[in-house]
C-alpha cells in the first residue's frame, strides 16, 4: 500500500484474465455469424455457425457479467478514487459520442436518398438520361414505388406517425422523466423512491419496445412494408430497428440497475453505474426524437 | 490532479511483470500493451510487405507471368486493409500506449482491462481476415475501398468474414481511443497544462477525437453492407431506390478523416524529434496545436474531393475543391514551423533525425500531389491512376511508416535501456530512403502519363518506369529485415543508454531511468520545467 496520503490512490488491476476472455468471445459471435449468414444466404438448412454462434455468445455474456461484478466488487473495497470515478465518466461520455456517431451514418443515409437520390433517379435536376432505366419511375417520399418493382416490391403505405409511433414518443419521453425521478430518489437516499420511479421506467421500456414489435407484425402482414420493400422499407426498419436494439440494452441495463438498487448497492456519492445507465437511456430517448421527427412525421 | 500506483495482493507485493506467455496474455500494463502493439504492427507490415511484393512482381514487366488477375486484386486489397488496419494504425496506438503515461507523468492507461482488450480483438480480427485468402470464392476483391456494387451485389462470399473483421477492429480502434482521450484528459500529472502536453501527446488526443468520432461510421457502412447483401435491403442499389454513390459517401466521411488518424501522430513523433537533435524548443508550439486542430476539422468537411469523378453536381466539386485547398495552410504552418526549429540549431543527424527530416521533405511532396489531386479538372486526368498511388504511397510510407520508425529509434533506448547501433540504423535509413523513392516516384510519371491503378497489366511504354519501382520496391522491402535485427540486437544488449539518452531531449520521459521501470510514475512528476509549450 502506498503510504503517501497526499495523493489519491489510482488503482491498476495487476492482471486480468477477462479481456482475452472477451476477446475469444467477440471473435466466435462474429465468425459463427459469419458462417450463419452465408449459409442462410446459399440457402442451406443448417448451418454450424449457429453453434459458434452460441458457444460465442455465452462466452461473451458470461465474460460481461463478470468482468462488471469485478467492478462492482472493486468498488465496495473502496479501491477506487474519486479520480477513478470521472475516468469512467469520461469513458462512457465518449461511448455515447461513438453511439451518436453510428446513428448520424445511417441518418446521413437517409437525408441523401431523400433529398438526392429519389430525385436524380427520377432524371430531375438535369440529370435526364437517368430516368431511361426506369421509365414508369416516379419520384416521391415516402418511396412506395421503387424504381424496379420486380425486384423490390415496394410497400403499400407508411405507418401513421400519429397512433403508434405517438405512443411510444410518450412512453419513452416519459420514461427519460421517471428515471430522473429514481435518480433523485439515491440523492435524498431514499430507496423505495429509488426503486418505484426505477421500476416503472423499465415498464415503459419493455411498453415501447412490445409496441413497436406490434407495428413491425403491423408493417410486415398488413402494410407490405418490409427490409425488402426497397429504400423506405431499408432505411425505416434499420434506423427503428437499431434504435430498438439500443432500447433493449438500456433496459437491460436499468433491469440490472433496479437488482443493484434492491441490494442497497447506491448511495448519493456512489452511483456512477446508475448514472451511467440513465445517460445511455436520455441517449435512446433523443435518438428517437429524430426518428419520430424524420422517419415518421417527415417521412410518410 | 494526482495520482499513484497502487498493488494490491494478498500474497507478495509484485513490481515487476510476470514470467512466461501468460504475461502477454493477461497484461494490463501499459508498456507490455504497447509492446504487444507494435509486434503486432511490425508482423502485418511484412504480411502486408508480401503482398506488396506480390503485385510488383507482376508489374515488373507488362503481360501477365505470375498471378492471375483475380489473385492480383485479392493482393490490392489485402494489401491495403493489412497495411490501413493492421500496420499503421496499431504502431501508432501501440507508441501511445507506451509513451503518452510517461509523457504526461500518469501511472498507468487510465483503463488497463479495456487496454488489454483492445489489443487482443486484433490477432482474432485480422487471422479472419486473412483466413479470406483460404475460403471457397477466394479473398476481398474489390480494393481496400470496397466501393459498392463491387464489395455487394459481385462480391464473393468471403465478404460477409471481412465486413466482420472491420466490425471487431472498429470496436478494438475506439475502445482503444476512448483510453488514450481518457488517460491524457484525466491522468495528467499536477501542473502539466493541456498547453504544456508534448505534441505528441496532443496529436494522439486529437487523432483519438476523429477515431471515436469515424469508426463508428465506418461500423455503419459495412452493416449496410452486409444488410444489402443479405437481408435484401437497398442501400446501394438503385432499383430499389438507394444509390452506390451512397456507399463512397459513407465510405469517406470515415476515409478521410482516417487518413489524418494515420498521420497526425506522425507529426507529433516528428515534433519530439527535429527540437531534440536541432537542440532548440519547438518553434511555433501553439501553432502546431492549432494546426492540427484545424486539420482535424477539416477532415470532416472535404470526403467527396475523392469521388469527383463520380457524378456528383458542379457545386459540390467547387465546394469541395475549395475546402480541401484549404488543408494545405494548416499543414503548410506545421512544415514550416519544423524547418524554423531546424533554422541555426546545432544540428546533429543521428539515424531517428534522418528518419524525421525524410519525413519533412517526402510527405511534403506527398502534400504537393495532394494539392493537385484537389484541383478538380485535373483530377479528372489523375483519377484511379498511379498518380494517386504515388501520392498515397508518399504520405503513409516515407510519411506515417518513416515517422513510426523514427520514433522505435528515438524511444527504443528508454524502452530497452541500450542503445542501437547508429551504423546499422543509418544503413537501414539510406536503404529505406532509396528503395521507397526508387519505388514510388516513377509511378508519379507513369500515372501522370495514364497508367491505371489496380490492373495487373500495363502498356509497353510504362515498362521502365514499371521495372524500376519493382526494384526500388525488393530493396525497400528487404531492407526492413535490417530493421528487424537491428530491434532485436538492441533489446538483447548493447552500450547503455543514459536516462536521458539524448543530450537535447526535453520531456518527462527522459526524467525516468532507462529503461523506464514496470509501472512508470510511482508518484507523480514535480518537474514541470521539463514539459514543452
Amino acid at each position: 500500500m502506498a503510504s503517501d496520503q497526499t495523493y489519491e490512490h489510482y488503482y491498476v488491476p495487476h492482471n486480468s484474465r477477462l479481456p482475452i476472455f472477451a476477446s475469444i468471445g467477440i471473435f466466435l459471435t462474429v465468425f459463427g455469424t459469419g458462417h450463419m449468414l452465408n449459409d442462410m444466404t446459399a440457402g442451406k438448412e443448417h448451418s454450424v455457425g449457429t453453434w459458434i454462434l452460441l458457444a460465442g455468445g455465452l462466452t461473451m455474456g458470461f465474460t460481461l457479467f463478470s468482468w462488471f461484478s469485478k467492478v462492482i466488487e472493486e468498488n465496495h473495497k473502496k479501491l477506487y478514487s474519486h479520480q477513478m470515478d470521472r475516468s469512467y465518466v469520461w469513458a462512457m461520455s465518449w461511448f455515447i459520442f461513438s453511439e451518436v456517431m453510428f446513428f448520424g451514418a445511417f441518418f446521413g443515409a437517409l437525408f441523401y436518398v431523400r433529398m438526392f437520390v429519389v430525385d436524380w433517379i427520377g432524371g430531375v435536376g438535369h440529370r435526364g438520361p437517368s430516368d431511361m432505366l426506369w421509365p414508369g419511375y416516379t419520384p416521391e417520399w415516402p418511396l412506395l414505388d421503387t424504381p424496379d418493382p420486380k425486384q423490390f416490391p415496394g410497400a403499400k403505405e407508411a405507418i401513421d406517425p400519429w397512433h403508434l409511433p405517438l405512443v411510444n414518443t410518450i412512453l419513452l419521453l416519459t420514461s427519460s422523466v421517471t428515471v430522473t425521478f429514481a435518480h433523485h430518489g439515491i440523492k435524498e437516499g431514499n430507496r423505495n423512491k429509488l426503486i418505484g420511479w426505477l421500476a416503472l421506467t423499465i415498464a415503459f421500456g419493455i411498453a415501447f419496445l412490445f409496441v413497436q414489435a406490434y407495428e413491425y407484425h403491423h408493417a410486415y402482414t398488413e402494410l407490405g412494408l418490409t427490409l425488402h420493400a426497397g429504400i423506405f422499407g431499408t432505411t425505416f426498419f434499420m434506423l427503428t430497428g437499431f434504435h430498438g436494439a439500443h432500447v433493449t440494452i438500456g433496459t437491460l441495463m436499468l433491469i440490472v440497475m433496479l437488482g443493484r438498487a434492491m441490494k442497497g448497492h447506491f448511495s448519493p456519492d456512489n452511483c456512477f453505474g446508475f448514472e451511467a445507465a440513465s445517460w445511455y437511456w436520455h441517449f435512446v430517448d433523443v435518438v428517437w426524437l429524430g426518428l419520430f421527427l424524420f422517419v415518421y412525421v417527415l417521412g410518410s | 490532479m494526482s495520482a499513484v500506483i497502487e498493488e494490491h495482493h494478498h500474497d507478495d507485493h509484485h513490481h515487476g511483470p510476470d514470467k512466461g506467455i501468460m504475461r502477454w496474455v493477461l497484461t494490463t500494463n501499459h508498456k507490455d500493451i504497447g509492446t504487444l502493439y507494435l509486434w503486432f504492427s511490425f508482423i502485418m507490415f511484412l504480411t502486408g510487405g508480401v503482398m506488396a511484393l506480390v503485385i510488383r512482381s507482376e508489374l515488373f514487366q507488362p503481360g501477365l507471368q505470375i498471378v492471375e488477375p483475380e489473385f492480383f486484386n485479392q493482393m490490392t486489397t489485402m494489401h491495403g486493409l493489412i497495411m490501413v488496419f493492421g500496420a499503421v494504425m496499431p504502431a501508432f496506438v501501440g507508441l501511445a500506449n507506451w509513451l503518452v503515461p510517461m509523457m504526461i507523468g500518469a501511472p498507468d492507461m487510465a483503463l488497463p482491462r479495456m487496454n488489454n482488450y483492445s489489443f487482443w480483438i486484433l490477432p482474432f480480427a485480422f487471422a479472419m481476415l486473412l483466413s479470406t485468402l483460404f475460403m471457397e470464392g477466394g479473398a476481398p476483391n474489390f480494393g481496400w475501398t470496397f466501393y459498392a456494387p463491387l464489395s455487394t451485389t459481385y462480391a464473393p462470399p468471403s465478404v460477409t468474414f471481412f465486413i466482420f473483421a472491420v466490425h471487431i477492429m472498429g470496436a478494438s480502434s475506439i475502445m482503444g481511443s476512448i483510453n488514450v482521450i481518457v488517460t491524457i484528459l484525466n491522468l495528467r500529472a499536477p501542473g502539466m497544462t493541456l498547453m504544456k502536453m508534448p505534441l505528441f501527446v496532443w496529436t494522439w488526443l486529437i487523432t483519438a477525437y476523429l477515431l471515436i468520432a469515424v469508426m463508428p461510421v465506418l461500423a455503419g457502412c459495412v452493416t449496410m453492407m452486409l444488410m444489402d447483401i443479405h437481408f435484401g435491403t437497398s442501400f446501394f442499389n438503385a432499383a430499389g431506390g438507394g444509390d452506390p454513390v451512397l456507399f463512397q459517401h459513407v465510405f469517406w466521411f470515415f476515409g478521410h478523416p482516417e487518413v489524418y488518424i494515420m498521420i497526425l501522430p506522425a507529426f507529433g513523433v516528428v515534433s519530439a524529434i527535429i527540437p531534440t537533435f536541432a537542440r532548440k524548443r519547438l518553434f511555433g508550439y501553439a501553432s502546431m496545436v492549432y494546426a492540427t486542430a484545424s486539420i482535424a476539422f477539416l477532415s470532416f468537411i472535404v470526403w467527396a474531393h475523392h469521388m469527383f469523378t463520380v457524378g456528383i453536381p458542379i457545386s459540390g466539386e467547387l465546394y469541395f475543391m475549395y475546402a480541401t485547398m484549404l488543408i494545405a495552410v494548416p499543414t503548410g504552418v506545421k512544415v514550416f514551423n519544423w524547418v524554423a526549429t531546424m533554422w541555426q540549431g546545432s544540428m546533429t543527424f543521428e539515424t531517428p533525425m534522418l528518419f524525421a527530416i525524410a519525413f519533412v521533405i517526402l510527405f511534403t511532396i506527398g502534400g504537393f500531389s495532394g494539392l493537385m489531386l484537389a484541383i478538380v479538372p485535373a483530377d479528372f486526368q489523375y483519377h484511379d491512376t498511379y498518380f494517386v498511388v504515388a501520392h498515397f504511397h508518399y504520405v503513409l510510407v516515407p510519411g506515417s511508416v518513416f515517422s513510426v520508425m523514427a520514433a522505435v529509434y528515438y524511444w527504443l533506448p528508454k524502452w530497452t535501456g541500450n542503445m542501437y547501433n547508429e551504423a546499422l540504423g543509418k544503413t537501414h535509413f539510406w536503404l529505406s530512403f532509396i528503395g521507397v523513392n526508387l519505388t514510388f516516384f516513377p509511378m508519379h510519371f507513369v500515372g501522370l502519363a495514364g497508367m491505371p491503378r489496380r490492373i495487373p497489366d500495363y502498356n509497353l511504354q510504362f515498362a521502365d518506369y514499371n521495372m524500376i519501382a519493382s526494384c526500388g520496391a525488393f530493396l525497400f522491402g528487404f531492407s526492413q529485415l535490417l530493421f528487424l535485427f537491428i530491434v532485436i540486437k538492441t533489446i538483447r544488449g548493447g552500450k547503455k543508454a543514459t536516462d536521458r539518452v539524448w543530450e537535447g531531449a526535453h520531456g518527462l520521459e527522459w526524467t525516468l531511468p532507462s529503461p523506464a521501470p514496470y509501472h512508470s510514475f510511482t508518484t507523480p512528476p514535480t518537474n514541470m520545467e521539463e514539459a514543452h509549450g
